[in-house]
């Protein structure tokens, strides 16, 4: 596929064959993206082939289907390691998700780290992957969480973030994008100083590596985790990203075989990195299947990608709040946000427009979306959100619009 | 399946003005329930006299499946008897799973039409899942 400046809908839709369905007899609009995205043919076809042409186990067999399957599975690994701006493979750790990589670091790093009175500095905007293993974390070994203050519009509060950050702050943990607000977080500048004061950061990046071309050295995060299923790629594939000398120093967090360097009855050595943090047969099929939907994402031009979210999002915003009744969260107009809008509307609860909108064959996403606290903070128990990808067009906001209209006037003539 | 199926007039009028909404004086019984997928929850409280369910209420934050559901139950227990009530619970499951309630269940029966919408089934049984609860003899004196 050429690269071209911009997204062209239409010929990227054809590579999609989830999206040429129909439901409840309407065309699928499908908006819970930052939920799971669809799969592209040639994902689908990197599975297929796995599995028909050399599935096999890695790292042990000593026959051809075997020598295939290992290296397949270890060019994945460099694919994404580049895809993300790593040194070299074996700082990648493939997982089954942003959820197993944040506990991970936080059963093996967190708990030989930790001391009691040590600090984990979080944000209130977390999903609950990026808060409840540092909740168990903290309770295992008397370490206290912080949440840095956001400001009205769902940023972090600068300010407080600096006057968080002290000497007893051993992690922050942050999310690169929220799944909620739309909040770009500056990573960057918040490694800069978690650094000077001797902090290590954890970068929660299930949104943000499927849209933002995200360079894990730029950025210089110690940890970063995401998910292959919101980028294209299959579910049960997740990336760890550590810094090399950071993943030599922990312990394993699995144990078994694959991970192995020697054993006797009594112990174990450990493999050399990355394999020491994957025990037991992993997804292979997952992972070559990832590395495909990197290549894809590449192919079309990572800004390319990111502009089109952004340039949608942007669009939702200015169109929803022409509805009346409607209320938007997260970053104004003016202010870059992921590909996604979280509303509510008066009178309507976020359920009650989600089944209206799944009538009219668009799918969005309602409820707290795995961030509670973060709701709690906005004052709302539930939102709802449409959240966009490469294969989304305008016209498909405007359906959604449409179909908000048409939720407000079915409620409306009742409820006045 | 239209939506019309689903929000009967009788489920929104309920929904913008729920009956029974609020807190109970004299409450022998009061149950908390959230769920935790989609943040909805309930308060439900009873009063319970001579195994009789004299007065219920209900307070809680969900969408108008859920809530007029509560406004519903809370209407269709008052007067009951517990044996009574658990009849009415277990026609009301039946009802959710798209089967013949075999009783009347009055303005409840507006509520079949959830039994089409799957995902929305959980909202409907939400207040009826705190009934439940709080029959149960360990969780309060409702249930004795």
């Amino acid at each position: 596929m050429p690269k071209t400046s911009e997204i062209d809908v239409a010929s990227i839709r054809a590579d999609f064959p989830i999206l040429a369905q129909k439901v409840h007899g309407r065309p699928l609009v499908y908006f819970d993206n930052a939920a799971t995205t669809q799969k592209p043919r040639v994902v689908i076809e990197a599975l297929r082939e796995y599995y028909e042409e050399y599935n096999s186990n890695v790292h042990r067999g000593l026959h051809a289907l075997a020598e295939k399957a290992t290296e397949r599975y270890e060019a994945a690994r460099e694919v994404v390691a580049r895809f993300i701006g790593a040194p070299g493979p074996g700082s990648i750790i493939f997982v089954r998700n942003t959820t197993e990589a944040i506990n991970l670091v936080a059963y093996t790093w967190a708990r030989k780290t930790l001391r009691p009175g040590d600090e984990i500095l979080l944000t209130p905007m977390e999903h609950h992957s990026n808060l409840v293993p540092w909740q168990l974390a903290a309770r295992a070994t008397g370490a206290r969480l912080r949440f840095v203050d956001l400001l009205p519009d769902g940023q972090i509060d600068w300010n407080s973030f600096l006057r968080l950050l002290g000497p007893r702050t051993r992690l922050v943990a942050v999310t690169h994008i929220s799944n909620v607000l739309g909040t770009i977080n500056p990573i960057r500048a918040m490694a800069q100083v978690s650094h000077q004061q001797g902090a290590a950061i954890l970068v929660d990046a299930a949104q943000s590596v499927p849209h933002l071309p995200v360079n894990v050295s730029e950025l210089d995060c110690d940890f970063l985790a995401f998910s292959g299923h919101k980028m294209l790629g299959p579910t049960g594939i997740g990336v760890l990203y550590a810094k090399e000398e950071i993943l030599e120093s922990m312990e394993p967090f699995l144990s078994g075989g694959e991970m192995i360097g020697e054993v006797t009855l009594e112990s174990a050595t450990w493999r050399e990195l990355p394999w020491k943090f994957e025990a037991g047969t992993p997804n292979i099929a997952g992972a070559i299947a990832l590395a495909r939907a990197c290549q894809y994402l590449e192919d079309l031009g990572r800004e390319n990608v990111w502009q089109h979210g952004l340039r949608l999002a942007t669009y939702a915003l200015k169109r929803l709040q022409e509805v009346e009744g409607v209320h938007v969260y997260g970053p104004g107009p003016g202010t870059p946000r992921g590909a996604l809008v979280s509303f509510t509307m008066e009178g309507i609860h976020p359920h009650d427009i989600s089944t209206v909108l799944d009538q009219d064959g668009i799918a969005i996403r309602a409820g707290h979306h795995c961030a509670e606290p973060l709701h709690r903070w906005l004052g709302v128990p539930a939102t709802a959100r449409a959240s966009f990808y490469l294969y989304n067009s305008e016209a498909e906001v405007d359906q959604l619009i449409a179909s908000l209209q048409r939720a407000r006037e079915y409620f409306g003539h009742v409820l006045g | 399946m239209s939506l019309d199926d689903l929000y009967r007039e009788i489920i929104l009028d309920h929904y913008r003005q729920p009956h029974n909404f609020g807190s109970l004086a004299g409450a022998t019984a009061t149950t908390h329930l959230k769920n935790p997928s989609c943040g909805d929850e309930i308060d439900l409280e009873l009063r319970v006299n001579n195994g009789r369910i004299e007065a219920a209420a209900f307070r809680g934050q969900g969408c108008s499946i859920s809530q007029a559901s509560a406004s519903m139950m809370t209407d269709a227990i008052r007067g009951k008897t517990i044996p009574e009530v658990r009849e009415i619970l277990a026609a009301f499951r039946r009802l959710m799973h798209g089967n013949d309630p075999q009783m009347d269940l009055g303005d409840l029966e507006a509520l079949a039409g959830v039994a089409r919408f799957p995902v929305r089934i959980k909202c409907a049984l939400l207040p009826w899942e705190a009934l439940e609860k709080s029959l149960r003899p360990a969780d309060g004196p409702a249930g004795k």
